[in-house]
């Protein structure tokens, strides 16, 4: 078994449904000769060739439009964004195309494209790389929208979105890209998709994210755990189709719940989740729902953006919160 | 080199400098004019032509139906394929009508007319191959007619119901694709996959003037350019984009000359000339499928017809304009050529009219027999399984429709 990091993850999952499905092919700029920006694709075009690691023209609409007319006509077509901030001329290609392409011919067309893109801030990028647009994509009907938070996730929940009949907006925490090393067996075994992960059990509170903020979400409930509150950690993987149940029936245990997102927090996803409790847990709740989130400003550059990005001590203290009010 | 002194208040150089600073030729005039009329490879031998083009012209037929001059092609000559054209062009006439008056009276949504666009969208529909893809935009039934989508079917679509896109025949084509533009992409991707799979299939998408203004239909037409794509684009000009004309779209002077920028084989065509644009499309296509690249159609035509039923063409174009477009409009110009070979006769005509009438009757009734789909049908096809979340939702529908 391998010790891989989270990008390396992403690697060995392209890898290996690229050998077991000639149907997949991978798609972007500098995909191939390079191996992506980030080399998630690095070693594929030597590989597989270049009919199957194409190396794009620079037009992330013609990327998403090409996906869907490869995945349309019987190909599983893996489209890089090279960055997420770089998806916005990918929408209407994926919201007016992929995500109903099944429902408008009835089943006689679909769309089993993945679009995947580098994710989040924290590593000290220019300006437009370092977004967090998830909800921009929750809210399109058909699709999934996934984002893998440790290497085994990113390995085994890419493989469930490439062989997933649907499309899925895949995104990866570039800030974990290289945190750290696990291992992972590379024996093709996929994740389930819409379902939520939880990382750790605990009795007192809820503690509810998903990508890079599962890094600062662990290091808040170990920082809980030394007070001696107990922190229950899901990392949601899966936000659309939303697992509630599983959030629902930790909520039922702890009886409050902080979700940590780095989107902004007025329309976050993470809205979504407290709409849910509302209707559907708050006979459950011993406290008010607390959300740490990015601010409603723009990702501010570089030199800020720590200040921007939910700390452990914001998650912290919203989560003493929720404990302060029953 | 010919910097002489510093720059004028407007930023040029001095009299008898050119603004081009490697330009040591005197001009005429001070700089300031001289560099709006005197294009830069008038000013010396070390400017010479990077890369030129011309646009060509295809035309058989003139508007009275006679051939230009006796170098015609053997399509020309193919009495079969003539009148099987034309009677699908009267075919799709005769449903145009009878669709904008079932709108009218409020047995049809918002419907997109094709009128006068019949011989563009006939040739496209009969010079694909069955194995071929086809992604139009929405109102180009005349090829989906040759291609086996049923008028019932386009009547249920835009009578709002999906289940017009489910055709039996053409299985893998694509369903009419309302954002512009879009489903260029959806053509060149499908190229791509015919290339990657090594198989001799062509995928070919039309798109109207106003469209060419996108950027999907520049990355479309460049990915079949960079890639030498199976694809053929055709451009559809029919003068307008709702009420934007072809002039305010773009200063170019012909729409095929975006093909040039891509790279490709591009053409513009007499779009109410059948011959010449079976002629054109077949070479296009014959091209692609041997693997020589994508080439780009402009086919000039006109939109006889308002936008869509929920559009008024008099606020923006005028009556002589329309009348003039009559003139040169396709079906009766292919009749006039047919009639002149003895191919047609007017008994034939009326005959076939009535028989247009009889069919386009048939699935209009079979059209309007469709039961409604049950609500649930929103919900499953929005995903290949229901998820949880959904299945939740569906259960709301459904009490809800039980009222």
């Amino acid at each position: 078994m391998a010790q891989i990091n989270l990008i390396e993850g992403i690697t060995m999952a392209l890898a290996h449904e690229m050998a077991r499905d000639p149907a997949v092919v991978v798609l972007g700029e500098d995909v191939g000769v390079n191996g992506g920006v980030f080399r998630a694709t690095v070693g594929l075009q030597q590989k597989f060739g270049a009919e199957r690691v194409i190396d794009t023209p620079l037009d992330e609409a013609m990327i998403a439009g090409l996906a869907v007319g490869l995945a349309v006509q019987g190909m599983k077509p893996v489209a890089e964004a090279q960055f997420e901030g770089f998806m916005y001329p990918m929408i209407d290609q994926i919201a007016s195309h992929a995500a109903r392409m099944r429902t408008r011919t009835r089943g006689r067309l679909t769309c089993p494209a993945v679009f995947r893109a580098p994710w989040g801030g924290g590593i000290h990028a220019p300006e437009h790389h370092s977004e967090a647009i998830e909800a921009l994509f929750t809210n399109i009907a058909g699709l999934r929208v996934v984002i893998a938070s440790s290497p085994g996730r990113a390995y085994g929940l890419l493989l469930a979105s490439i062989r997933d009949p649907d499309p899925v907006i895949f995104f990866e925490p570039k800030r974990i890209y290289r945190q750290y090393k696990e291992e992972v067996a590379d024996d093709g075994e996929a994740l389930p998709l819409d379902v939520c992960f939880v990382l750790r059990d605990g009795s007192d509170v809820t503690l509810v994210t998903w990508g890079a903020q599962v890094k600062e979400t662990l290091e808040a409930a170990d920082a809980l755990a030394a007070e001696g509150i107990h922190a229950e950690v899901i990392d949601v993987a899966t936000l659309k189709p939303l697992d509630f149940d599983t959030i629902h029936e930790s909520v039922k245990k702890t009886h409050r719940c902080v979700i940590v997102h780095e989107a902004p927090y007025t329309g976050g996803f993470g809205g979504e989740i407290a709409a849910r409790l509302v209707e559907h847990a708050l006979y459950d709740l011993h406290a008010p729902v607390e959300r740490v989130a990015g601010y409603d400003v723009p990702m501010p550059l570089y030199k800020l953006e720590m200040n921007y990005l939910p700390s452990v001590a914001r998650i912290v203290a919203a989560a003493k919160r929720t404990l302060q009010a029953s | 080199m010919a910097r002489q002194g510093p720059p004028n208040a407007a930023g040029y150089y001095g009299r008898n400098t050119c603004n081009n600073q490697y330009c040591a030729a005197p001009c005429i005039g001070d700089a300031k004019t001289a560099i709006k009329h005197v294009r830069i490879a008038h000013h010396g031998s070390s400017v010479s032509i990077a890369a030129s083009f011309e646009i060509e012209y295809l035309q058989y037929l003139d508007e009275s139906g006679k051939l230009l001059n006796e170098d015609a092609p053997a399509f020309a000559r193919d009495v079969r394929a003539l009148v099987d054209a034309y009677k699908l062009m009267c075919f799709t006439r005769v449903f145009d009508g009878k669709a904008i008056a079932l709108q009218r009276t409020g047995k049809l949504g918002t419907y997109a007319s094709c009128l006068g666009m019949e011989a563009t969208h006939v040739a496209i529909g009969s010079a694909l191959a069955e194995d071929d893809v086809f992604a139009p935009f929405y109102r180009d039934y005349g090829a989906q007619f040759q291609r086996g989508v049923k008028p019932r079917e386009v009547l249920l679509y835009w009578g709002g119901d999906e289940r017009g896109n489910d055709f039996a025949e053409p299985a893998h084509d694509f369903a009419w694709s309302v954002p512009i533009a879009t489903q260029c992409l959806h053509a060149a991707g499908s190229a791509l996959a015919f290339k990657i799979r090594k198989e001799p299939r062509v995928a070919l998408a039309t798109v109207g003037d106003g469209g060419t203004s996108k950027g999907d239909f520049y990355a479309a037409i460049n990915a079949g350019g960079a890639f030498t794509l199976p694809l053929v684009v055709v451009i559809v000009n029919n003068q307008y984009a709702i009420s934007i004309p072809r002039a305010q779209q773009t200063a170019a002077k012909t729409l095929a000359q975006k093909g040039i920028a891509a790279g490709i084989e591009s053409i513009q065509v007499d779009g109410n000339d059948l011959i010449a644009m079976r002629v054109a499309l077949d070479h296009a296509i014959k091209r692609a499928r041997h693997g020589h690249g994508a080439t780009l159609i402009e086919a000039v035509t006109y939109r006889l017809s308002d936008h869509t039923t929920a559009d008024d063409a008099r606020r923006y174009r005028s009556e002589d304009e329309v009348k003039a477009a009559w003139e040169k409009e396709p079906v009766k110009r292919l009749r006039a050529y047919l009639q002149g070979m003895n191919a047609w006769t007017d008994d034939e005509e009326k005959e076939w009219l009535a028989e247009c009438g009889k069919r386009v009757d048939e699935e209009i009734d079979a059209y309007l027999a469709v039961k409604p789909q049950p609500v649930s049908a929103m919900f499953d096809y929005t995903y290949a399984e229901l998820p949880l979340d959904l299945e939740r939702q569906r259960a709301d529908a459904l009490t809800a429709a039980k009222g």
